[in-house]
């Protein structure tokens, strides 16, 4: 495909504003994961499968009561967060302490069991949520600079969601329980905090947020049930690039990786994904606590 | 005594793994009291505590409080009967600000007399640096913080791990001169301490322990200073 040699730079403004809108969907994929290690130090590696299932779940409400991927959000969130307290308190909770690989060895588990779970109700065809004329439309932001208005609303969604966490964690009683617990699980308690019930809250966010990245990622692209471990690199990456323990980092990293992923695929599609991971690997020998670590005192 | 005590802890054992800490202890709080609890390093005051405020699990019988055997139960339910334990060290929480931190203490929402403002009242300095991060308070202030955390709660009993340890003379003595108002107010205080002096003038009765046992109890008034020292050192 020829380029047009005399605006080449109106070229990369696209390239780079379709890898920042992009970088929203990675950081509601790490939003997630993000929470879970902050509040109990647990990884998740189960989080990308668990957004894989969330766009199943949406799927089927669509399907079945003939809704908008939108309007399913108000069934779906609800289900995920109900899902999440329930894994936490019966599963989740028996492997907190002070070995790090209970989790990891579970939550693999979990991947596995959820994957061939969704293969098994749903055969490995690729699908996909139909979100309507929304999907095509863009917006001329100036002369020959165009965004997707998906993209764009799923941006200001990401936004949205990590503003909505801030606060809760910030400015609310049960951001506070997060902190304290995440803190000195013994200190928590004798103010009263039962601290399987904070965990479970926890979990119950955590899956909200992944099931509006499971609608985001049903609307935007084909999923089947193997994608999920790639899901789970990109929010991994993202948290990483960002920093641990700050959320608006997550944003940040989040967009670093779809950035990085748009110009290396702009620069031949082949190298996409590669870009995406050497960015990773940059910032990670460059800056290991990443771009907005949060300092812990 | 004609009524039952407050707390109770009767022949309570404590354990960390294998090593006993704790043998055959009984020790009371009657209710609007304040008891001292005096011994060297090591000699299982800290334990005692923690077995009362549910950190250590201990037999159901070994605790009773407000005419309840609480032993062994979830240390936060024991916080919602009214047991507040300020930890030795403080162990404020660091991701918290000063006035998070208090307000943390009142998750509870126990009816009572104090706040938020009453807390502040008491300590003034704890308004004056509300917002700022807990670990940045001095070591005096941060022990403010701690009772002033532990009273949010409104706890009918205010368990006090070591609240001299680590600060000047004139400050613990600034902190010692509040405790008539918690008690005024309806909280029963067990001071640990190793500052016996302080914790004499500060109590009505008073417990030795000596390697994870009783060695002296006894009216704070009547108990002479040699034998506490030999209770203390098991001379």
């Amino acid at each position: 495909m020829e380029r047009d040699r005399e605006a080449p730079m109106i070229d990369w403004i696209n390239v780079i504003l379709q890898g920042v809108l992009v970088g929203g969907l990675y950081a509601m994929f790490a939003a997630g994961l993000s929470l879970i290690f902050g509040v109990m130090r647990l990884v998740n590696i189960a989080h990308g499968d668990l957004i894989v299932l969330a766009a199943y779940v949406a799927l089927v409400t669509t399907e079945t009561l003939g809704v908008g991927p939108l309007t399913s959000l108000a069934l779906v969130v609800p289900l995920m967060a109900v899902i999440g307290y329930a894994l936490q308190r019966l599963v989740l909770n028996r492997t907190l302490g002070e070995d790090l690989l209970p989790p990891l060895l579970v939550t693999f588990g979990l991947s596995v069991i959820i994957q061939n779970g969704l293969l098994a109700v749903f055969t490995a065809d690729s699908r996909k949520l139909q979100a309507g004329d929304i999907e095509v439309a863009t917006i001329r932001v100036f002369e020959g600079v165009y965004v997707g208005l998906l993209p764009l609303l799923q941006f200001a969604i990401a936004v949205a969601v990590i503003a909505a966490l801030q606060f809760v964690f910030y400015r609310t009683a049960l951001g506070r329980a997060f902190r304290a617990t995440a803190d000195s699980q013994s200190v928590a308690q004798l103010m009263g905090l039962d601290n399987r019930h904070v965990f479970a809250l926890a979990m119950a966010l955590s899956l909200a947020v992944v099931a509006i990245a499971g609608v985001f990622l049903a609307v935007r692209a084909n999923f089947d049930p193997a994608i999920g471990p790639a899901r789970l690199i990109f929010g991994f990456e993202a948290v990483i690039i960002g920093g641990l323990g700050s959320l608006w980092g997550t944003l940040a990293g989040g967009v670093v990786l779809g950035v990085a992923q748009a110009i290396g695929a702009h620069i031949n599609p082949g190298w996409q994904l590669l870009a995406g991971h050497m960015a990773f690997l940059v910032i990670l020998a460059v800056r290991p606590e990443g771009l907005f670590p949060r300092a812990r005192t | 005594m004609s009524e039952p005590p407050l707390l109770a802890v009767r022949h309570l054992d404590a354990f960390y793994g294998d090593f006993q800490a704790l043998f055959d202890l009984s020790v009371d709080v009657q209710a609007g009291e304040a008891v001292a609890v005096v011994g060297a390093n090591g000699a299982g005051k800290s334990t005692l505590l923690s077995s009362i405020a549910g950190l250590i699990r201990t037999r159901r019988d070994a605790v009773t409080f407000d005419g309840a055997t609480i032993g062994g139960t979830p240390a936060h339910t024991i916080a919602a009967r009214g047991i507040a334990l300020v930890p030795e060290g403080r162990a404020l929480f660091p991701s918290l600000t000063v006035e998070e931190n208090l307000l943390i203490g009142g998750q509870l929402k126990r009816p009572g007399y104090w706040n938020l403002r009453r807390v502040h009242e008491l300590f003034p300095m704890l308004a004056e640096r509300a917002h700022v991060p807990s670990t940045t308070l001095s070591g005096g202030q941060q022990q403010m913080a701690a009772i002033g955390r532990g009273l949010m709660s409104n706890p009918k009993l205010l368990l006090c791990d070591e609240i001299s340890l680590g600060l000047a003379p004139i400050v613990v003595r600034d902190i010692y001169a509040r405790l008539p108002m918690i008690l005024a107010q309806g909280t029963s205080l067990m001071l640990v301490e190793q500052d016996v002096v302080q914790a004499l003038k500060a109590t009505q009765r008073v417990y030795c322990l000596q390697e994870g046992r009783v060695a002296l109890a006894g009216a704070a008034k009547d108990l002479t200073r040699e034998a506490i020292a030999a209770a203390y050192f098991g001379v």
